[in-house]
């Protein structure tokens, strides 16, 4: 008897270890050889602690396979790694389960979406969740869709909202206990942003959080009393949040406000655009928030990933939060109370001279788009945007991927709200001249901006070194205990930094835009790189 | 430097056309992006100096069917019913605006031009292609180098205005594309000609001279940057009035196959 009941636990404990719970999700520190949610785990760090690569031996990195995307869409998404089989987008929305050693394909679930999905930017998708034997993926017509990790059946599909209203969604989902969290895009389209939890096992959903206040709740009054503004001021969100176990809190980084370059009809500060907001992971209660642009009209979505880590602050332990924010500020936040610590450019910056006590950026007057047009940097896409940056524990470094020397020409214009229309209020033009960037030539020079990867020590907003690459970038960064810094750009290499000094180690050409971010896996006693670029997702590993 | 407001008073009229005035003056910015605007929806049609089309020179504020720049705006969205000028479902109005913004820069800008004599295109061709030695940098369809830009299409890209002032003054607007590029290899090597592409890691050349495709690692470079002037020398004084206004009428007359 005994015997059958230590064979039952041993059978149970099987199971579980091959399911993803909620606890090996926190515990993925202690599995490198996985990658189970989109930014490696809960910290959003993209640090990893295998060390099979190191500076020294970087330059024997060679391809191990690749698995060419039957789409021409951006390849934006993160692959999933679970025990040796790797999980990602197909953009617009195929789930595609390949042996991670190999690339060979298991299985693929093609998802078409509603012909009114409208994405702003590209039919993208930026990755999957996944939680036990289920994975989830949020679908550019706005739904969130539950599928068999096993062999891709559909298990349920849940209308999220209204894709004809100008909802969408690519962000890859986060799962913290028996939720899944998404939020929804559409901020140049007048939606009203939200986040909101679904139950994993039904696809109910079980809260939602409004990134526009509605009436009568704390923040409502950042927006006009006597119109709608409100109502369709965009506040989107499409970057996965992060999550810290001991708070039980989950951090989102929230999109621009609507019009994004006409500001007239939403007078106030327009929360929660442009802010981070720290919620409570089972009722989706606020927090916390912090806004990092009150008021925006440079569309400065707040929509990167938040980091999270502990560091040594002023003479103690602190847990913080650090982000780059597209609007060119680099900041550290205590991530308990949301108290700003932090804020230094880690760019040009001529919209705001600095903060006041309270963290509130001091705004440069005259620095607002006008009939004829201001010239502001960062420019439209900002010194950073949604790619991911990474944190390394080992150099205590932060890793930007970055936008130099790079403005635009912001002009407005009067914008009536209408659903599913554009609702962009104005224009930001390039300052650089028509034709100077192409997919395929690039004939800019340096002062005309370029991408780099700058390195800040956190507790000052300094940089400590960059490296330059001609092209921007949109690739986000992955560092390892080991010193190595992984990243790509536009002009289409993938490449391994010294994370210490920036150092060029080893590069490979891609053949296309890396315009996702990597991660690492291992298999068989062997560390692996992955990246999608291009068309494609390339795995690396050490020459054998 | 960019919040300049163009003064639209100098329209030129015809007989039989409406005299049509703007009510509005219009931003640089706005102008800038009613060249892009017309350069994808117009230009196929009117060409780039607006007058390919009978009894519509729109590039001269010559409108036989519009007398406001409301008018103009509903027009370039509408069409014209009956006629090749289709409507532009996708055209927003605040587009079309910076299209009418566009047209009356046009006009206000022709100026310079409209004093030259009237040009042969046929003497111009001789002159392109022997006083001036045009051809030494510019190719037409198959004949001349590879080494400055390309002229065979030049006639339906360009406005006379722009052809004219890049003759007399080539340093005025050098385009991105068209900047010249010189490379000096470590053992002392030279190349100029036009930058095809680059990366973080290497160079992709048009080399001027012989006009092979090259590309260099930067780390084999001593140097490398784009020549600030353009090579081209002005024809202020080596073509007189007439012999401009001949070479004028050849560029606008090359259209492409």
């Amino acid at each position: 008897m005994m015997r059958r009941a230590l064979l039952l636990i041993l059978i149970g404990a099987g199971l579980l270890e091959a399911q993803v719970s909620f606890d090996r999700i926190i515990r993925s520190g202690q599995e490198p050889q996985n990658w189970l949610t989109h930014s490696g785990n809960y910290n959003s760090q993209r640090y990893s602690t295998l060390s099979q690569i190191t500076p020294e031996n970087a330059k024997n990195l060679e391809l191990q396979w690749l698995f060419q995307a039957r789409s021409l869409e951006k390849f934006e998404a993160t692959p999933l790694v679970v025990d040796g089989i790797m999980y990602t987008v197909q953009a617009s929305n195929d789930i595609v389960a390949l042996d991670a050693a190999t690339g060979r394909m298991f299985w693929t679930y093609s998802y078409t979406p509603a012909p009114e999905a409208r994405p702003c930017c590209g039919r993208v998708n930026r990755g999957l969740a996944i939680l036990g034997d289920t994975l989830f993926m949020a679908t550019i017509d706005a739904r969130l869709i539950a599928v068999d990790a096993k062999n891709g059946r559909p298990l349920w599909n849940t209308a999220v909202a209204k894709p004809e209203a100008g909802y969408a969604m690519t962000v890859a989902p986060l799962v913290i206990k028996d939720k899944v969290i998404i939020g929804t895009a559409g901020g140049e389209f007048g939606i009203r942003g939200f986040i909101a939890a679904y139950d994993a096992k039904t696809g109910k959903e079980a809260w939602r959080f409004y990134t526009i206040p509605g009436p009568g709740e704390p923040g409502h009054e950042t927006w006009p009393a006597n119109n709608d503004a409100w109502q369709h001021g965009g506040a989107s969100v499409w970057v996965t949040g992060s999550y810290d176990p001991d708070l039980n809190l989950t951090y989102w980084g929230i999109g621009n406000p609507g019009p994004d370059y006409n500001g007239d009809d939403r007078t106030g500060d327009n929360l929660y655009a442009c802010s981070v907001v720290a919620l409570d992971a089972d009722t989706g209660k606020l927090k916390w928030y912090y806004q990092f642009s009150p008021h925006d009209e440079f569309d400065y979505d707040s929509t990167q990933v938040p980091v999270l880590a502990d560091i040594q602050w002023q003479g103690s332990t602190r847990k913080v939060m650090m982000w780059a924010n597209r609007n060119g500020f680099f900041y550290v936040l205590d991530r308990a109370t949301g108290e700003f610590l932090l804020g230094k450019p880690f760019v040009e910056v001529n919209w705001a001279s600095g903060f006041d006590a309270k963290g509130r950026p001091i705004r440069v007057p005259g620095m607002l788009p006008n009939a004829q047009g201001v010239l502001i940097l960062p420019g439209n896409q900002g010194g950073t945007n949604w790619y991911n940056p990474s944190f390394s524990p080992k150099t205590g470094l932060f890793y930007i991927p970055t936008w130099a020397n790079y403005s635009s020409l912001y002009t407005k214009r009067p914008q009536e709200y209408e659903e599913g229309k554009n609702f962009g209020g104005g224009t930001p033009r390039p300052t650089i001249p028509t034709g100077t960037r192409t997919a395929i030539n690039n004939y800019a020079k340096e002062d005309e901006g370029y991408g780099a990867i700058r390195a800040i020590d956190p507790h000052t907003g300094e940089m400590k070194w960059q490296f330059k690459m001609t092209d921007f970038t949109d690739a986000g960064v992955l560092t390892t205990a080991s010193n190595v810094l992984f990243s790509g750009g536009r002009e289409g290499y993938f490449y391994a930094l010294d994370a210490r000094d920036g150092k060029l180690l080893w590069k490979f050409p891609v053949g296309g835009r890396v315009i996702s971010g990597p991660m690492t896996f291992s298999l068989g006693g062997r560390q692996y790189v992955g990246i999608s670029a291009g068309n494609s997702l390339f795995a690396f590993a050490l020459k054998q | 430097m960019w919040p300049v407001r163009v003064c639209i008073s100098l329209l030129v009229f015809a007989a039989g056309t409406l005299p049509v005035f703007a009510q509005h003056e219009y931003t640089q910015s706005e102008i800038e992006a009613g060249r892009q605007q017309y350069a994808s929806n117009c230009s196929r049609c009117h060409g780039p100096d607006g007058d390919n089309v009978a009894n519509a020179d729109i590039g001269h504020g010559k409108f036989s069917r519009a007398s406001s720049d409301e008018e103009l705006v509903r027009l370039i969205r509408n069409g014209i019913t009956g006629t090749a000028m289709a409507a532009l479902p996708n055209m927003t109005e605040p587009n079309a605006q910076t299209i009418v913004a566009y047209l009356r820069s046009m006009a206000s800008t022709a100026a310079a031009v409209a004093a030259l004599p009237t040009g042969d295109a046929r003497r111009g061709k001789t002159l392109f292609e022997g006083k001036g030695a045009c051809t030494s940098c510019h190719r037409v369809g198959d004949a001349g180098s590879r080494a400055g830009p390309d002229l065979s299409q030049i006639g339906t890209l360009r406005r006379s205005v722009e052809l004219h002032r890049s003759l007399v003054e080539p340093d005025a607007e050098i385009t991105p594309a068209n900047r010249f590029f010189r490379v000096v290899t470590k053992d002392g090597a030279t190349v100029t000609g036009r930058l095809l592409n680059q990366d973080s890691f290497t160079l992709q050349v048009l080399d001027a001279k012989d006009e092979k495709l090259k590309s260099f690692n930067k780390s084999a470079l001593r140097e490398s940057a784009f020549v600030a002037n353009s090579p081209m020398p002005s024809y202020k004084d080596k073509f007189n009035t007439q012999e401009l206004s001949d070479v004028l009428s050849y560029l606008s007359s090359l259209k492409g196959q």
